[in-house]
Protein backbone atom coordinates (compact mmCIF):
# COMPACT_ATOMS: atom_id res chain seq x y z
CA UNK A 1 0.00 0.00 0.00
CA UNK A 2 1.20 3.45 -0.69
CA UNK A 3 0.15 7.08 -0.74
CA UNK A 4 -2.65 8.70 1.17
CA UNK A 5 -4.99 5.72 1.09
CA UNK A 6 -2.27 3.47 2.46
CA UNK A 7 -1.54 5.98 5.21
CA UNK A 8 -5.19 6.16 6.20
CA UNK A 9 -5.66 2.40 6.24
CA UNK A 10 -2.32 1.47 7.80
CA UNK A 11 -1.77 4.23 10.30
CA UNK A 12 -4.61 6.67 10.79
CA UNK A 13 -7.42 4.16 11.20
CA UNK A 14 -5.85 1.88 13.83
CA UNK A 15 -4.20 4.71 15.77
CA UNK A 16 -7.30 6.91 15.51
CA UNK A 17 -9.52 4.12 16.81
CA UNK A 18 -7.35 3.69 19.89
CA UNK A 19 -7.34 7.45 20.48
CA UNK A 20 -11.14 7.55 20.35
CA UNK A 21 -11.45 4.60 22.73
CA UNK A 22 -9.02 6.26 25.15
CA UNK A 23 -10.89 9.57 24.99
CA UNK A 24 -14.18 7.82 25.71
CA UNK A 25 -12.63 5.99 28.66
CA UNK A 26 -11.14 9.27 29.86
CA UNK A 27 -14.58 10.91 29.94
CA UNK A 28 -16.03 7.95 31.82
CA UNK A 29 -13.26 8.13 34.40
CA UNK A 30 -13.57 11.91 34.70
CA UNK A 31 -17.25 11.46 35.53
CA UNK A 32 -16.68 8.61 37.98
CA UNK A 33 -13.87 10.40 39.80
CA UNK A 34 -15.39 13.87 39.94
CA UNK A 35 -18.94 12.76 40.77
CA UNK A 36 -18.52 12.30 44.58
CA UNK A 37 -17.10 15.81 45.02
CA UNK A 38 -19.75 17.33 42.77
CA UNK A 39 -22.51 15.50 44.69
CA UNK A 40 -21.09 16.80 47.97
CA UNK A 41 -20.85 20.33 46.57
CA UNK A 42 -24.43 20.27 45.26
CA UNK A 43 -25.81 18.91 48.52
CA UNK A 44 -24.16 21.67 50.54
CA UNK A 45 -25.31 24.35 48.14
CA UNK A 46 -28.78 22.80 48.01
CA UNK A 47 -28.73 22.54 44.25
CA UNK A 48 -30.70 19.90 42.44
CA UNK A 49 -29.71 19.03 38.90
CA UNK A 50 -30.95 16.70 36.22
CA UNK A 51 -28.67 13.81 35.35
CA UNK A 52 -27.32 15.56 32.22
CA UNK A 53 -26.71 18.80 34.12
CA UNK A 54 -24.89 16.80 36.78
CA UNK A 55 -22.68 15.11 34.21
CA UNK A 56 -21.87 18.48 32.65
CA UNK A 57 -21.00 19.86 36.10
CA UNK A 58 -18.51 17.04 36.75
CA UNK A 59 -16.79 18.02 33.53
CA UNK A 60 -16.37 21.70 34.35
CA UNK A 61 -14.94 21.86 37.86
CA UNK A 62 -12.10 24.39 38.23
CA UNK A 63 -9.89 21.94 40.15
CA UNK A 64 -11.20 18.50 39.27
CA UNK A 65 -9.72 15.25 40.57
CA UNK A 66 -9.65 14.16 36.95
CA UNK A 67 -10.02 16.91 34.36
CA UNK A 68 -12.07 16.05 31.30
CA UNK A 69 -10.25 15.97 27.94
CA UNK A 70 -11.89 19.17 26.68
CA UNK A 71 -10.80 21.08 29.81
CA UNK A 72 -7.21 19.98 29.22
CA UNK A 73 -7.56 20.85 25.55
CA UNK A 74 -8.83 24.34 26.37
CA UNK A 75 -5.97 25.03 28.78
CA UNK A 76 -3.52 23.59 26.30
CA UNK A 77 -4.91 25.77 23.53
CA UNK A 78 -4.72 28.88 25.70
CA UNK A 79 -1.22 28.16 27.03
CA UNK A 80 0.20 27.18 23.69
CA UNK A 81 -1.47 29.38 21.10
CA UNK A 82 -3.06 32.36 22.85
CA UNK A 83 -0.18 33.41 25.08
CA UNK A 84 2.99 34.92 23.69
CA UNK A 85 5.64 32.18 23.41
CA UNK A 86 8.01 34.08 25.74
CA UNK A 87 5.37 34.57 28.41
CA UNK A 88 6.19 32.78 31.69
CA UNK A 89 2.82 31.05 31.52
CA UNK A 90 3.18 29.83 27.97
CA UNK A 91 3.70 26.10 27.59
CA UNK A 92 5.73 26.83 24.48
CA UNK A 93 8.20 28.74 26.63
CA UNK A 94 8.41 25.96 29.20
CA UNK A 95 8.64 23.25 26.56
CA UNK A 96 11.45 25.21 24.96
CA UNK A 97 13.35 25.37 28.25
CA UNK A 98 12.96 21.63 28.76
CA UNK A 99 13.80 20.91 25.13
CA UNK A 100 17.05 22.87 25.38
CA UNK A 101 18.37 20.85 28.31
CA UNK A 102 17.00 17.64 26.78
CA UNK A 103 18.93 18.22 23.56
CA UNK A 104 22.13 19.29 25.29
CA UNK A 105 21.97 16.29 27.62
CA UNK A 106 21.08 13.98 24.76
CA UNK A 107 24.02 15.23 22.73
CA UNK A 108 26.46 14.79 25.61
CA UNK A 109 24.97 11.40 26.47
CA UNK A 110 25.25 10.21 22.88
CA UNK A 111 28.87 11.30 22.61
CA UNK A 112 29.68 9.75 25.97
CA UNK A 113 27.89 6.53 25.09
CA UNK A 114 29.70 6.21 21.76
CA UNK A 115 33.08 6.94 23.37
CA UNK A 116 32.46 4.31 26.05
CA UNK A 117 31.36 1.78 23.43
CA UNK A 118 34.42 2.41 21.27
CA UNK A 119 36.60 1.96 24.34
CA UNK A 120 34.90 -1.25 25.40
CA UNK A 121 35.11 -2.75 21.92
CA UNK A 122 38.81 -1.95 21.50
CA UNK A 123 40.17 -2.40 25.02
CA UNK A 124 39.12 -5.79 26.43
CA UNK A 125 40.02 -4.89 30.02
CA UNK A 126 37.63 -1.93 29.89
CA UNK A 127 34.72 -4.28 29.40
CA UNK A 128 35.50 -6.16 32.60
CA UNK A 129 36.43 -3.12 34.67
CA UNK A 130 33.98 -0.55 33.35
CA UNK A 131 30.82 -2.33 32.28
CA UNK A 132 29.71 -3.42 35.78
CA UNK A 133 29.91 0.21 36.92
CA UNK A 134 27.93 1.40 33.96
CA UNK A 135 25.20 -1.11 34.67
CA UNK A 136 25.28 -0.29 38.39
CA UNK A 137 24.91 3.41 37.58
CA UNK A 138 21.57 2.70 35.99
CA UNK A 139 20.21 0.87 39.01
CA UNK A 140 20.33 4.07 41.10
CA UNK A 141 16.94 5.76 40.86
CA UNK A 142 17.28 9.00 38.93
CA UNK A 143 14.97 10.69 41.44
CA UNK A 144 17.59 10.06 44.11
CA UNK A 145 20.56 11.26 42.18
CA UNK A 146 19.02 14.25 40.39
CA UNK A 147 18.69 16.55 43.42
CA UNK A 148 22.27 15.72 44.44
CA UNK A 149 23.64 16.73 41.07
CA UNK A 150 21.62 19.96 41.17
CA UNK A 151 22.66 20.78 44.75
CA UNK A 152 26.32 19.88 44.34
CA UNK A 153 26.65 21.81 41.09
CA UNK A 154 24.75 24.80 42.49
CA UNK A 155 27.16 24.92 45.44
CA UNK A 156 30.08 25.35 43.05
CA UNK A 157 28.16 27.95 41.11
CA UNK A 158 26.94 25.89 38.16
CA UNK A 159 23.23 26.45 37.64
CA UNK A 160 20.78 26.70 34.79
CA UNK A 161 20.94 24.49 31.75
CA UNK A 162 24.00 22.36 32.48
CA UNK A 163 22.94 20.56 35.68
CA UNK A 164 19.64 19.53 34.11
CA UNK A 165 21.43 18.46 30.94
CA UNK A 166 23.78 16.34 33.03
CA UNK A 167 20.84 14.40 34.41
CA UNK A 168 19.69 13.79 30.84
CA UNK A 169 23.21 12.70 29.99
CA UNK A 170 23.17 10.31 32.92
CA UNK A 171 20.03 8.65 31.61
CA UNK A 172 20.83 8.72 27.90
CA UNK A 173 24.43 7.54 27.68
CA UNK A 174 23.53 4.04 28.83
CA UNK A 175 21.28 2.88 25.97
CA UNK A 176 23.73 4.41 23.49
CA UNK A 177 26.74 2.68 25.07
CA UNK A 178 25.02 -0.70 25.18
CA UNK A 179 23.58 -0.39 21.68
CA UNK A 180 26.86 0.78 20.19
CA UNK A 181 28.89 -2.01 21.80
CA UNK A 182 26.50 -4.40 20.11
CA UNK A 183 26.60 -2.43 16.86
CA UNK A 184 30.38 -2.13 16.69
CA UNK A 185 30.59 -5.88 17.25
CA UNK A 186 27.89 -6.66 14.70
CA UNK A 187 30.09 -7.18 11.59
CA UNK A 188 30.14 -10.77 10.43
CA UNK A 189 33.33 -12.80 10.86
CA UNK A 190 33.69 -12.90 7.09
CA UNK A 191 33.58 -9.10 6.84
CA UNK A 192 36.25 -8.85 9.53
CA UNK A 193 38.37 -11.57 7.90
CA UNK A 194 38.18 -9.61 4.67
CA UNK A 195 39.72 -6.57 6.41
CA UNK A 196 42.40 -8.87 7.84
CA UNK A 197 43.31 -10.15 4.36
CA UNK A 198 43.85 -6.53 3.30
CA UNK A 199 46.08 -5.98 6.34
CA UNK A 200 43.80 -3.11 7.27
CA UNK A 201 44.73 -1.10 10.35
CA UNK A 202 42.46 -0.97 13.37
CA UNK A 203 41.39 2.54 12.42
CA UNK A 204 40.59 1.49 8.86
CA UNK A 205 38.57 -1.46 10.11
CA UNK A 206 36.77 0.85 12.51
CA UNK A 207 35.82 3.56 10.05
CA UNK A 208 35.16 1.36 7.04
CA UNK A 209 33.47 -1.58 8.72
CA UNK A 210 32.56 -1.32 12.40
CA UNK A 211 31.16 2.20 12.30
CA UNK A 212 28.92 1.84 9.23
CA UNK A 213 27.75 -1.57 10.48
CA UNK A 214 26.72 0.00 13.79
CA UNK A 215 24.52 2.71 12.27
CA UNK A 216 21.19 0.84 12.56
CA UNK A 217 22.04 0.01 16.19
CA UNK A 218 22.92 3.66 16.76
CA UNK A 219 19.54 4.93 15.64
CA UNK A 220 17.66 2.30 17.63
CA UNK A 221 19.53 3.27 20.79
CA UNK A 222 19.34 7.04 20.37
CA UNK A 223 15.58 6.72 19.94
CA UNK A 224 15.50 5.30 23.47
CA UNK A 225 18.11 7.80 24.63
CA UNK A 226 16.25 10.88 23.43
CA UNK A 227 13.10 9.84 25.29
CA UNK A 228 15.18 9.13 28.41
CA UNK A 229 16.81 12.55 28.05
CA UNK A 230 13.43 14.23 28.18
CA UNK A 231 12.54 12.35 31.36
CA UNK A 232 15.91 13.38 32.79
CA UNK A 233 15.36 17.03 31.95
CA UNK A 234 11.88 17.06 33.50
CA UNK A 235 13.12 15.29 36.65
CA UNK A 236 16.01 17.77 36.75
CA UNK A 237 13.55 20.66 36.79
CA UNK A 238 11.71 19.41 39.85
CA UNK A 239 14.36 20.26 42.48
CA UNK A 240 15.38 23.58 40.89
CA UNK A 241 12.62 25.32 42.83
CA UNK A 242 10.23 25.40 39.91
CA UNK A 243 11.75 28.18 37.87
CA UNK A 244 10.97 27.10 34.35
CA UNK A 245 10.38 24.07 32.21
CA UNK A 246 7.72 21.41 31.96
CA UNK A 247 8.93 19.89 35.22
CA UNK A 248 8.39 23.17 37.03
CA UNK A 249 4.88 23.42 35.60
CA UNK A 250 4.13 19.93 36.92
CA UNK A 251 5.48 20.90 40.34
CA UNK A 252 3.62 24.24 40.46
CA UNK A 253 0.44 22.51 39.35
CA UNK A 254 0.68 19.98 42.15
CA UNK A 255 1.42 22.69 44.77
CA UNK A 256 -1.77 24.55 43.92
CA UNK A 257 -3.91 21.53 42.94
CA UNK A 258 -4.18 22.88 39.42
CA UNK A 259 -4.90 19.47 37.98
CA UNK A 260 -5.83 20.84 34.59
CA UNK A 261 -2.44 22.56 34.32
CA UNK A 262 -0.67 19.34 35.31
CA UNK A 263 -2.46 17.42 32.60
CA UNK A 264 -1.79 20.14 30.06
CA UNK A 265 1.92 20.06 30.96
CA UNK A 266 1.88 16.27 30.70
CA UNK A 267 0.37 16.44 27.23
CA UNK A 268 2.95 19.07 26.26
CA UNK A 269 5.70 16.74 27.51
CA UNK A 270 4.39 13.83 25.48
CA UNK A 271 4.04 16.00 22.39
CA UNK A 272 7.70 17.03 22.79
CA UNK A 273 8.64 13.36 23.28
CA UNK A 274 6.79 12.33 20.14
CA UNK A 275 8.42 15.14 18.15
CA UNK A 276 11.87 14.09 19.38
CA UNK A 277 11.40 10.40 18.66
CA UNK A 278 9.83 11.08 15.25
CA UNK A 279 12.69 13.44 14.31
CA UNK A 280 15.25 10.79 15.25
CA UNK A 281 13.27 8.24 13.28
CA UNK A 282 13.15 10.45 10.19
CA UNK A 283 16.89 11.16 10.36
CA UNK A 284 17.45 7.42 10.77
CA UNK A 285 15.41 6.68 7.64
CA UNK A 286 17.24 9.31 5.62
CA UNK A 287 20.62 7.95 6.70
CA UNK A 288 19.50 4.38 6.01
CA UNK A 289 18.42 5.36 2.50
CA UNK A 290 21.70 7.19 1.90
CA UNK A 291 23.54 4.03 2.94
CA UNK A 292 21.77 1.97 0.31
CA UNK A 293 19.24 0.44 2.66
CA UNK A 294 16.51 -1.57 1.07
CA UNK A 295 13.37 0.58 1.17
CA UNK A 296 11.00 -0.90 3.72
CA UNK B 1 58.06 -26.83 -11.78
CA UNK B 2 57.91 -23.11 -12.26
CA UNK B 3 58.56 -20.61 -9.50
CA UNK B 4 57.03 -21.78 -6.20
CA UNK B 5 54.19 -19.70 -4.82
CA UNK B 6 53.17 -21.91 -1.95
CA UNK B 7 55.14 -24.62 -0.24
CA UNK B 8 53.94 -26.48 2.83
CA UNK B 9 56.08 -28.97 4.73
CA UNK B 10 54.59 -31.21 7.40
CA UNK B 11 51.97 -28.59 8.04
CA UNK B 12 49.64 -29.44 10.93
CA UNK B 13 46.90 -27.50 12.64
CA UNK B 14 44.97 -28.65 15.68
CA UNK B 15 41.97 -26.80 17.08
CA UNK B 16 41.49 -27.08 20.83
CA UNK B 17 37.77 -27.42 21.31
CA UNK B 18 37.55 -28.22 24.99
CA UNK B 19 36.90 -31.95 25.20
CA UNK B 20 38.81 -33.40 22.23
CA UNK B 21 41.27 -31.65 19.91
CA UNK B 22 40.30 -31.49 16.23
CA UNK B 23 43.09 -32.31 13.81
CA UNK B 24 42.10 -30.01 10.97
CA UNK B 25 45.39 -30.51 9.13
CA UNK B 26 47.87 -33.30 9.64
CA UNK B 27 51.30 -33.32 8.02
CA UNK B 28 50.32 -31.68 4.77
CA UNK B 29 53.08 -31.47 2.16
CA UNK B 30 52.29 -29.51 -0.95
CA UNK B 31 53.94 -27.21 -3.43
CA UNK B 32 52.08 -24.95 -5.78
CA UNK B 33 53.84 -23.31 -8.70
CA UNK B 34 53.20 -19.97 -10.34
CA UNK B 35 50.29 -19.93 -12.76
CA UNK B 36 48.75 -23.17 -11.52
CA UNK B 37 45.05 -23.64 -10.91
CA UNK B 38 44.85 -25.99 -7.94
CA UNK B 39 41.57 -27.31 -6.59
CA UNK B 40 41.14 -28.69 -3.11
CA UNK B 41 38.37 -31.23 -2.87
CA UNK B 42 37.10 -33.38 -0.05
CA UNK B 43 34.22 -33.86 2.36
CA UNK B 44 33.55 -31.27 5.04
CA UNK B 45 36.06 -31.35 7.85
CA UNK B 46 38.92 -32.44 5.61
CA UNK B 47 40.78 -29.19 6.20
CA UNK B 48 40.58 -27.75 2.68
CA UNK B 49 39.22 -24.42 3.87
CA UNK B 50 41.61 -24.45 6.84
CA UNK B 51 44.56 -24.90 4.47
CA UNK B 52 43.42 -21.92 2.45
CA UNK B 53 43.01 -19.88 5.62
CA UNK B 54 46.52 -20.82 6.75
CA UNK B 55 47.88 -19.53 3.43
CA UNK B 56 45.90 -16.33 4.01
CA UNK B 57 47.21 -15.97 7.59
CA UNK B 58 43.66 -16.26 8.90
CA UNK B 59 44.67 -19.35 10.91
CA UNK B 60 47.96 -20.18 12.58
CA UNK B 61 49.48 -23.65 11.99
CA UNK B 62 50.34 -25.69 15.08
CA UNK B 63 53.47 -27.18 13.56
CA UNK B 64 55.29 -27.51 10.26
CA UNK B 65 56.27 -24.87 7.78
CA UNK B 66 54.47 -22.88 5.15
CA UNK B 67 55.80 -20.29 2.77
CA UNK B 68 53.86 -17.97 0.51
CA UNK B 69 56.03 -16.35 -2.16
CA UNK B 70 59.00 -17.42 -0.05
CA UNK B 71 57.73 -15.53 2.99
CA UNK B 72 55.66 -16.39 6.02
CA UNK B 73 51.91 -16.05 5.45
CA UNK B 74 51.88 -12.96 7.65
CA UNK B 75 54.57 -11.22 5.63
CA UNK B 76 52.80 -12.21 2.44
CA UNK B 77 49.53 -10.84 3.76
CA UNK B 78 51.18 -7.58 4.77
CA UNK B 79 52.63 -7.35 1.25
CA UNK B 80 49.09 -7.88 -0.06
CA UNK B 81 50.19 -10.97 -1.96
CA UNK B 82 46.77 -12.54 -2.39
CA UNK B 83 43.11 -11.83 -2.98
CA UNK B 84 40.62 -13.90 -1.02
CA UNK B 85 37.13 -14.85 -2.20
CA UNK B 86 34.87 -16.17 0.53
CA UNK B 87 32.02 -18.65 0.41
CA UNK B 88 29.56 -15.77 0.45
CA UNK B 89 30.10 -12.57 -1.50
CA UNK B 90 30.64 -10.67 1.78
CA UNK B 91 29.98 -7.34 0.12
CA UNK B 92 29.42 -4.44 2.49
CA UNK B 93 25.70 -3.65 2.15
CA UNK B 94 26.17 0.11 2.63
CA UNK B 95 28.59 0.36 -0.29
CA UNK B 96 27.69 0.36 -3.95
CA UNK B 97 29.31 -2.26 -6.17
CA UNK B 98 32.04 0.14 -7.30
CA UNK B 99 32.68 1.25 -3.72
CA UNK B 100 32.90 -2.39 -2.64
CA UNK B 101 35.46 -3.14 -5.32
CA UNK B 102 37.31 0.03 -4.36
CA UNK B 103 37.45 -0.99 -0.67
CA UNK B 104 40.82 -2.79 -0.78
CA UNK B 105 42.19 0.00 -2.96
CA UNK B 106 41.15 2.63 -0.39
CA UNK B 107 42.77 0.62 2.38
CA UNK B 108 45.95 0.15 0.40
CA UNK B 109 46.13 3.85 -0.35
CA UNK B 110 45.61 4.01 -4.10
CA UNK B 111 44.84 7.45 -5.51
CA UNK B 112 41.30 8.28 -6.54
CA UNK B 113 42.15 8.23 -10.24
CA UNK B 114 43.93 4.90 -9.93
CA UNK B 115 40.99 3.52 -7.95
CA UNK B 116 38.47 4.56 -10.58
CA UNK B 117 40.57 3.09 -13.35
CA UNK B 118 41.05 -0.24 -11.56
CA UNK B 119 37.41 -0.52 -10.51
CA UNK B 120 36.28 0.02 -14.10
CA UNK B 121 38.81 -2.49 -15.39
CA UNK B 122 38.03 -5.28 -12.91
CA UNK B 123 34.28 -4.81 -13.18
CA UNK B 124 34.65 -5.22 -16.92
CA UNK B 125 36.71 -8.36 -16.32
CA UNK B 126 33.80 -9.96 -14.45
CA UNK B 127 31.15 -8.53 -16.82
CA UNK B 128 29.59 -6.16 -14.32
CA UNK B 129 30.02 -2.94 -16.25
CA UNK B 130 26.86 -0.88 -15.83
CA UNK B 131 26.20 -2.04 -12.27
CA UNK B 132 28.67 0.31 -10.60
CA UNK B 133 26.04 2.33 -8.75
CA UNK B 134 23.90 -0.58 -7.62
CA UNK B 135 23.83 -1.78 -4.04
CA UNK B 136 24.55 -5.47 -3.36
CA UNK B 137 20.93 -6.33 -2.56
CA UNK B 138 19.92 -5.12 -6.02
CA UNK B 139 22.07 -7.84 -7.64
CA UNK B 140 21.52 -11.59 -7.99
CA UNK B 141 23.65 -14.01 -5.98
CA UNK B 142 25.83 -14.82 -8.98
CA UNK B 143 26.43 -11.15 -9.74
CA UNK B 144 27.29 -10.48 -6.11
CA UNK B 145 29.86 -13.27 -6.18
CA UNK B 146 31.31 -11.84 -9.40
CA UNK B 147 31.60 -8.46 -7.68
CA UNK B 148 33.47 -10.11 -4.83
CA UNK B 149 35.85 -11.69 -7.35
CA UNK B 150 36.37 -8.26 -8.90
CA UNK B 151 37.18 -6.94 -5.44
CA UNK B 152 39.80 -9.68 -4.96
CA UNK B 153 41.30 -8.89 -8.37
CA UNK B 154 41.30 -5.12 -8.02
CA UNK B 155 44.71 -4.78 -6.39
CA UNK B 156 46.46 -7.17 -8.78
CA UNK B 157 47.63 -9.82 -6.36
CA UNK B 158 49.21 -12.71 -8.24
CA UNK B 159 47.58 -15.25 -6.00
CA UNK B 160 43.84 -15.80 -5.80
CA UNK B 161 42.45 -17.86 -2.91
CA UNK B 162 38.87 -18.96 -3.48
CA UNK B 163 36.91 -20.76 -0.78
CA UNK B 164 33.91 -22.48 -2.39
CA UNK B 165 32.99 -19.25 -4.11
CA UNK B 166 30.19 -20.79 -6.17
CA UNK B 167 28.94 -23.23 -3.55
CA UNK B 168 25.71 -21.36 -2.87
CA UNK B 169 24.80 -20.79 -6.52
CA UNK B 170 22.64 -22.89 -8.79
CA UNK B 171 24.17 -25.16 -11.41
CA UNK B 172 23.50 -22.95 -14.44
CA UNK B 173 25.02 -19.86 -12.88
CA UNK B 174 27.89 -21.95 -11.57
CA UNK B 175 28.71 -23.33 -15.05
CA UNK B 176 28.70 -19.85 -16.42
CA UNK B 177 30.96 -18.50 -13.69
CA UNK B 178 33.32 -21.47 -14.06
CA UNK B 179 33.76 -20.63 -17.74
CA UNK B 180 34.35 -16.99 -16.90
CA UNK B 181 36.83 -17.88 -14.19
CA UNK B 182 38.85 -20.06 -16.57
CA UNK B 183 38.82 -17.26 -19.10
CA UNK B 184 40.04 -14.83 -16.46
CA UNK B 185 42.77 -17.21 -15.29
CA UNK B 186 44.04 -17.61 -18.86
CA UNK B 187 44.06 -13.88 -19.41
CA UNK B 188 45.68 -12.82 -16.14
CA UNK B 189 48.03 -15.76 -15.53
CA UNK B 190 47.32 -15.76 -11.81
CA UNK B 191 47.88 -18.65 -9.43
CA UNK B 192 44.54 -19.84 -8.15
CA UNK B 193 43.79 -22.03 -5.14
CA UNK B 194 40.18 -23.12 -5.31
CA UNK B 195 38.27 -25.00 -2.64
CA UNK B 196 35.24 -26.96 -3.79
CA UNK B 197 33.17 -30.00 -3.01
CA UNK B 198 32.06 -30.52 -6.59
CA UNK B 199 34.02 -33.08 -8.60
CA UNK B 200 33.04 -31.74 -12.06
CA UNK B 201 33.94 -28.22 -10.98
CA UNK B 202 37.35 -29.32 -9.72
CA UNK B 203 38.13 -31.34 -12.85
CA UNK B 204 36.87 -28.69 -15.23
CA UNK B 205 38.89 -25.86 -13.70
CA UNK B 206 42.12 -27.29 -12.41
CA UNK B 207 45.58 -28.08 -13.60
CA UNK B 208 45.98 -30.06 -10.39
CA UNK B 209 43.44 -31.54 -8.00
CA UNK B 210 44.31 -32.09 -4.35
CA UNK B 211 42.07 -34.73 -2.79
CA UNK B 212 41.73 -34.45 0.96
CA UNK B 213 40.07 -36.53 3.64
CA UNK B 214 38.95 -35.76 7.20
CA UNK B 215 39.86 -36.86 10.75
CA UNK B 216 42.68 -36.01 10.60
CA UNK B 217 42.53 -33.57 7.70
CA UNK B 218 45.16 -34.69 5.21
CA UNK B 219 46.06 -34.90 1.52
CA UNK B 220 45.28 -38.36 0.17
CA UNK B 221 45.94 -37.83 -3.54
CA UNK B 222 47.23 -35.20 -5.92
CA UNK B 223 45.98 -35.58 -9.47
CA UNK B 224 47.63 -33.83 -12.42
CA UNK B 225 45.06 -32.91 -15.02
CA UNK B 226 45.81 -33.94 -18.57
CA UNK B 227 43.17 -31.65 -20.00
CA UNK B 228 44.35 -28.86 -22.31
CA UNK B 229 44.35 -25.24 -21.14
CA UNK B 230 41.61 -24.47 -23.63
CA UNK B 231 38.46 -25.98 -22.13
CA UNK B 232 35.04 -25.52 -23.65
CA UNK B 233 32.13 -26.63 -21.45
CA UNK B 234 31.63 -29.68 -23.71
CA UNK B 235 34.96 -31.06 -22.55
CA UNK B 236 33.06 -32.34 -19.55
CA UNK B 237 31.55 -35.11 -21.67
CA UNK B 238 34.91 -36.28 -23.02
CA UNK B 239 36.38 -39.62 -21.95
CA UNK B 240 39.49 -37.89 -20.63
CA UNK B 241 37.43 -35.65 -18.36
CA UNK B 242 35.42 -38.58 -17.06
CA UNK B 243 38.58 -40.58 -16.40
CA UNK B 244 40.00 -37.80 -14.24
CA UNK B 245 36.65 -37.36 -12.46
CA UNK B 246 36.63 -41.09 -11.82
CA UNK B 247 40.06 -40.93 -10.26
CA UNK B 248 39.02 -38.05 -8.02
CA UNK B 249 35.97 -40.02 -6.93
CA UNK B 250 38.10 -43.07 -6.18
CA UNK B 251 40.44 -40.90 -4.15
CA UNK B 252 37.57 -39.44 -2.15
CA UNK B 253 36.15 -42.91 -1.53
CA UNK B 254 39.52 -44.26 -0.39
CA UNK B 255 39.79 -41.40 2.08
CA UNK B 256 36.36 -42.13 3.44
CA UNK B 257 36.80 -45.88 3.94
CA UNK B 258 39.45 -44.97 6.49
CA UNK B 259 36.75 -43.51 8.68
CA UNK B 260 34.43 -45.87 10.49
Amino acid sequence: MSGLRGFVADRLLPVGTIVLVLLALWYVFAYVMNAPFQRDLDRRAGVTRTQSEFIAATMSQPKPTMPAPHQVAQTLWKNVFLLKPWSKRSLVYHSGVTLASTLLGFLMGTVLGVVIAVGIVHVPSLERSFLPWIIASQTIPVLAIAPMIIVVLASIGVTGLLPKALISTYLSFFPVAVGMVKGLRSPEVMHLDLMHTYSASKAQTFFRLRLPASVPFFFTSIKVAVAASLVGAIVGELPTGAVAGIGSRLLAGSYYSQTIDIWAALIAASVVAVLLVVSVDIIGRVVNAAMGGRPA
Amino acid sequence: MAEKVISARDLSLTFDTGDSPVHALSKVNLEIGKGEFVSFIGPSGCGKTTFLRVIADLEQPTSGEIEVNGMTPQEAREKRAYGYVFQAAALYPWRTIEKNVALPLEIMGYSRAERNERVARTLELVNLTGFEKKYPWQLSGGMQQRASIARALAFDADLLLMDEPFGALDEIVRDHLNEQLLELWKRTDKTICFVTHSIPEAVYLSTRIVVMSPRPGRVTDVIESTLPRERPLEIRESAEFLAIAHRVREGLRAGHSYDE
